[in-house]
């Protein structure tokens, strides 16, 4: 893997030229959509000439192909959006390239993020970068592999439900998903807005550190954004920290427990006093998170009508079939799966049982982690029950594909930030994470006490 | 067990503007009985007196200056997006 300062100080012509051949190299992953080689090459001569100056001067970067970029397209990995180049940059890819980041290319992802693994991309699923035979897990896949494939030094992600952090366990990178609010999410395609945030995976957490650092901040553009709170810290102030009960029950594979229980000991060296929490309410939060996500989901779609922009399918004669039609071309079947749920859990008659009851289960969850930060600074866990699976093993079963998020879906739901780090493999090689949930807007000191402990 | 057919997952269909084919509506309606059925068990958790969490950045009545921002985007721009247009307009099939 590659570091942000292996590309600072050095010409920023030759960091693309040599980000680009790397991803070149590794096309055999299918970890990228597109590569935005003029534009990059133009910004890097700018950034040689001095015109542009900044803490990321040269240093090339690839964003997850739902964030808006100029000079490249923006295809949510979608049939929908295949051709699609977007007129206005994200915030975030803004706010990077005015410190002098490049962005040289998009990552693959599952479409409109929908997914655990990037294997519901239009572009074809993307395979990890430890064994090709498996997933790269998701939806931010891409954006995972080709930084532990050494491609760029970090990229950029969004985290719904897990999306960073999985995958970044999956490849054995760092994977930053913030407290809900922290990063602008104007020009960021939206899939369940009470939960979408905007996170970075690195190879290191300093790495991360910089990029939230930038990143961050309140946005008119985005009125979610909360007022300025990210600050990096020089030293953790952490001392007790728990293990979540839950997360190490007999359903986690055994190897992926040991490397929580070997990082635990860890920290206890360290002096970290390490207790353990239940949580009973995350028995129910996967069942929550796909209630409300697929409900959001189902609005936030709608606005995919084949009129304004994206494909329109040629075999449409009626208004009604510009509609019907080209959203039945444009969404792939996880896409069309959420959105019928969400019409479903939102319609009359079942809004009580199902959104409202999910919406209330929610609070229950927020409550227990309230409580529990009362007590502890930081929670401690796996990422996901088992390491990447082998590419279209749980393909036919949407439910065991869920699964994987299971330790990922109650942070976003109570929009905590986590972090997901590496902690070693399993004896066939595959890496396994840690994951560290914080009580919001404690950031900085949870990205403090990551570095302070790997 | 929620008991959801064919016809339910086309009508759900219908009322989400997407025209599926007859042989997707039947594979999505095994997929969509299995989801619910693995949701419902939050209908054995007691959420009496609970109040429902819509929102979790503690954020009310955000303001902003009553400008207009329109982002340095020109007209033409946004309707080059369109697949179809016709004299500075969207064009659509004729709905009347």
């Amino acid at each position: 893997m590659v570091m942000i300062s292996d590309f600072l100080g050095t010409s920023a012509v030759e960091n693309v030229k040599k980000a680009l051949s790397a991803a070149r190299e590794n096309e055999s992953f299918n970890a990228l959509i597109s590569l935005s080689e003029t534009r990059a090459l133009e910004r890097a001569q700018k950034v040689d000439a001095g015109e542009i100056t900044g803490r990321l001067a040269g240093v090339p970067f690839i964003a997850k192909d739902n964030f808006l970029t100029l000079g490249d397209t923006t295809t949510v990995a979608s049939d929908f959006l295949k051709n699609f180049e977007a007129p206005i940059q994200a915030t975030a890819i803004e706010k990077l390239e005015t410190e002098g980041a490049i962005c040289i290319g998009k990552a693959n992802l599952d479409a409109f993020a929908h997914g655990g693994s990037t294997e519901n991309s239009a572009f074809g699923p993307t395979k990890n970068a430890h064994d090709e035979t498996r997933v790269a897990g998701g939806s931010s896949g891409g954006s995972a592999v080709v930084v532990a494939l050494g491609i760029v030094p970090f990229a950029l992600g969004t985290d719904t439900g897990g999306s960073i952090r999985q995958p970044a366990s999956f490849n054995g990178v760092v994977g930053v998903k913030p407290t809900y609010g922290t990063v602008s999410r104007f020009g960021v395609v939206a899939m369940a807005s009470s939960t979408d945030t905007i996170g970075v995976l690195s190879s290191t957490v300093d790495d991360a550190e910089l990029v939230m650092d930038i990143m961050s901040g309140r946005d008119s553009r985005d009125m979610t954004t909360l007022p300025d709170f990210f600050a990096p810290k020089q030293e953790s102030q952490t001392k007790r920290v728990a293990v979540i009960k839950e997360f190490m029950s007999d359903a986690v594979n055994p190897e992926v427990r040991k490397a929580t229980e070997v990082y635990v000991e860890a920290l206890k060296a360290q002096g970290v006093e390490v207790g353990e929490v239940s949580l009973p309410m995350l028995a129910y939060a996967l069942p929550t998170y796909y209630i409300v996500v697929p409900a959001e989901i189902s609005s936030n779609l709608a606005r995919y009508d084949g009129v304004r922009y994206g494909a329109r399918s040629p075999e449409a004669s009626s208004l009604d079939e510009v509609y019907g039609l080209s959203r039945e071309a444009g969404f792939m079947a996880e896409n069309k799966r959420r959105i019928i749920i969400g019409s479903y859990v939102l319609s009359s008659g079942y809004f009580d049982a199902y959104y409202l009851k999910a919406q209330k289960a929610r609070t229950l969850l927020i409550n227990e982690f309230n409580k529990a930060f009362e007590s502890y600074d930081f929670l401690i866990g796996p990422v996901a029950p088992d390491p990447a699976f082998k590419i279209g093993e749980n393909s036919d079963d949407p439910v065991k594909m869920y699964m994987a998020d299971i330790m990922t879906v109650p942070a976003s739901l109570a929009g905590l930030p986590a972090v997901s780090i590496p902690a070693g493999a399993t004896s066939e090689g595959l890496p396994v994470g840690v994951q560290i949930i914080g009580q919001r807007q404690s950031d900085a000191e949870l990205l403090a006490f990551a570095k302070r402990s790997v | 067990m929620t008991d959801i057919t064919t016809a339910d997952v086309q009508r759900l269909a219908q009322l989400s503007s997407l025209q599926l084919s007859d042989d997707e509506a039947t594979s999505l309606t095994e997929d969509i009985k299995n989801i619910l059925n693995y949701v419902e068990q939050l209908s054995e958790l007691n959420t009496d007196g609970v109040a429902p969490t819509y929102q979790v950045t503690d954020l009310e009545n955000v303001w902003r200056s009553d400008d207009v921002d329109t982002y340095g985007l020109e007209r033409e721009a946004l309707l080059e997006l369109a697949p179809d247009t016709l004299a500075h307009q969207i064009k659509v099939p004729k709905v009347l």
